[in-house]
């Protein structure tokens, strides 16, 4: 079944979502030493942005490990992006540095833990996105 | 910093850490380091003369306001937040907050100064000392910042001032920006917001840290203490904003903002919004000001003739060398 991997640091704001979005998901721990989610289906990445005001450093450690895996990467169907518009440009550079790296769309963006809006629109937008490729198959 | 049992003075050892958000934090605070002489303020004199009497009267005084918040961050609110640090690296990222602070405070005067002439810059800053809301901001800050307050409380009463307070200002160069005027103003500001919103996200982060080592009920109660500053301090936010944009008309584009700002202030300390997703309906040009280059083709609220499917294509290992 198609599912979600998401991170979140101890901040918790991205976990505060995804527990709003009440579908199940999978974590990318925050410490190494704990075992990496090993999907078997495809899935959607929910992925927060610390960028400096360079933008470096966007993407966190864990989820590049992650998705250095080639079985792990060959999965994603697309990206969801936390982030602050407080940051300007860097706003979900996350979100759009791994959708360009792994060719697959930006499916929404949200600030912080989402409001209410955000996550209506979100579980909306992903129960149509995982119904469409049943009818291309 | 002191050793709580043995009193002994202790150094600050970077490489033990007891919580790894403070060295994350301080290395995002080290690398944003900026200095208002960065920006190049005297590329707006055309478009300073462009604004009406009134307009600039309104830039000049939101300005103040702002200036007063930064001095009060800078010389009370990160001092008093230093002293109940928990961690000595804690105190660390709290005295660059300080700093921050003070330069942010600078930087209006250099926009004062590039840009407008000393009565007018004089004037404002009697205003700010004489405006009832500006002073009564403050008070309901510096009341929480007081020797012997609670350092939870403390905590709420920063990030509402990083988070929220500074929100009616900083509106203005936003929309001047959205219309290209100031936009150099604009961009120093932008800096500016950009490290508001580290520090409301660390003290935030600091705040939730805390409530874990108290009881539910002393939970409960901050959460009360919480709600009840911001509707006090959303009181007065309400009233100094009519004060100053009703004016100009924007007013009611100005408290969209301050819904909007106040909700996200309250997830930073953990807690759900206060106000209803009808009155945080941000008009979208200020949200563009905000984040500006930022925009990526939002699959989800995209158009239906443009619904395509991603597809993976296999990457190299070496693509992923972020």
């Amino acid at each position: 079944m198609a599912g979600l991997v998401y991170f979140s640091s101890s901040s918790g704001n991205t976990a505060r979502f995804v527990q709003a979005l009440g579908l199940p998901a999978a974590r990318i721990p925050i410490r190494e030493a704990e075992p990496m989610p090993a999907p078997t289906a495809p899935y959607v990445l929910i992925c927060p942005t610390y960028a400096d005001g360079t933008g470096a450093g966007a993407v966190p450690k864990q989820v590049i490990r992650f998705l250095n895996d080639p079985a792990r990467r060959a999965l994603i169907r697309g990206v969801i992006g936390g982030g602050n518009r407080n940051f300007g440009p860097t706003y979900a550079l996350s979100a759009r540095i791994i959708a360009e790296k792994c060719r697959v769309p930006v499916l929404a963006t949200f600030e912080l833990a989402g409001t209410e809006t955000d996550i209506a629109r979100i579980r909306d937008g992903l129960t149509l996105f995982w119904r469409e490729p049943c009818l291309t198959p | 910093m002191r050793d709580m049992v043995t009193g002994a003075a202790r150094a600050i050892n970077w490489n033990r850490l007891e919580d790894e958000k403070d060295l994350e934090v301080w290395n995002r605070l080290t690398v944003n380091f900026w200095l208002p002489e960065k920006v190049p303020l005297s590329n707006d004199v055309q478009s300073w003369a462009t604004l009406r009497p009134a307009e600039r009267e309104l830039t000049i005084r939101v300005f103040t306001g702002l200036t007063m918040l930064d001095t009060i961050q800078s010389s009370v609110g990160a001092p008093a937040l230093m002293a109940d640090a928990i961690t000595p690296h804690e105190e660390a990222v709290l005295s660059n907050i300080a700093f921050m602070e003070a330069v942010h405070a600078r930087s209006y005067s250099s926009i004062f100064s590039t840009l407008c002439l000393t009565p007018e810059v004089d004037d404002a800053f009697r205003w700010s000392e004489e405006n009832p809301h500006l002073q009564q901001k403050a008070r309901l800050i510096l009341q929480e910042y007081a020797a012997g307050a609670d350092p939870l409380k403390r905590k709420i009463a920063s990030v509402f001032l990083e988070s929220f307070m500074f929100y009616s200002g900083f509106y203005l160069p936003m929309y001047w920006s959205s219309r290209a005027k100031l936009t150099n103003t604009a961009d120093l500001i932008r800096l500016i917001i950009r490290d508001e919103a580290v520090h409301g996200y660390y003290v935030g982060y600091k705040f939730q840290r805390g409530l874990e080592r108290v009881s539910e009920a002393e939970r409960a109660a901050l959460k009360d203490f919480a709600f009840s500053l911001m509707f006090d301090l959303y009181e007065v936010e309400s009233r100094y904003t009519e004060q100053l944009y009703d004016g100009i008309g924007l007013t009611e584009d100005v408290k969209a903002f301050l819904h909007y700002n106040a909700n996200k202030a309250l997830q930073n300390l953990g807690y759900e919004a206060l106000f209803p997703p009808a009155a945080c309906e941000v008009n979208p040009a200020i949200l563009a000001a905000l984040s500006p280059d930022s925009e990526n083709h939002d699959f989800f609220s995209g158009s239906g003739s443009s619904y395509v499917i991603g597809k993976t294509v296999a990457t190299q290992d070496e693509d992923w060398d972020f």
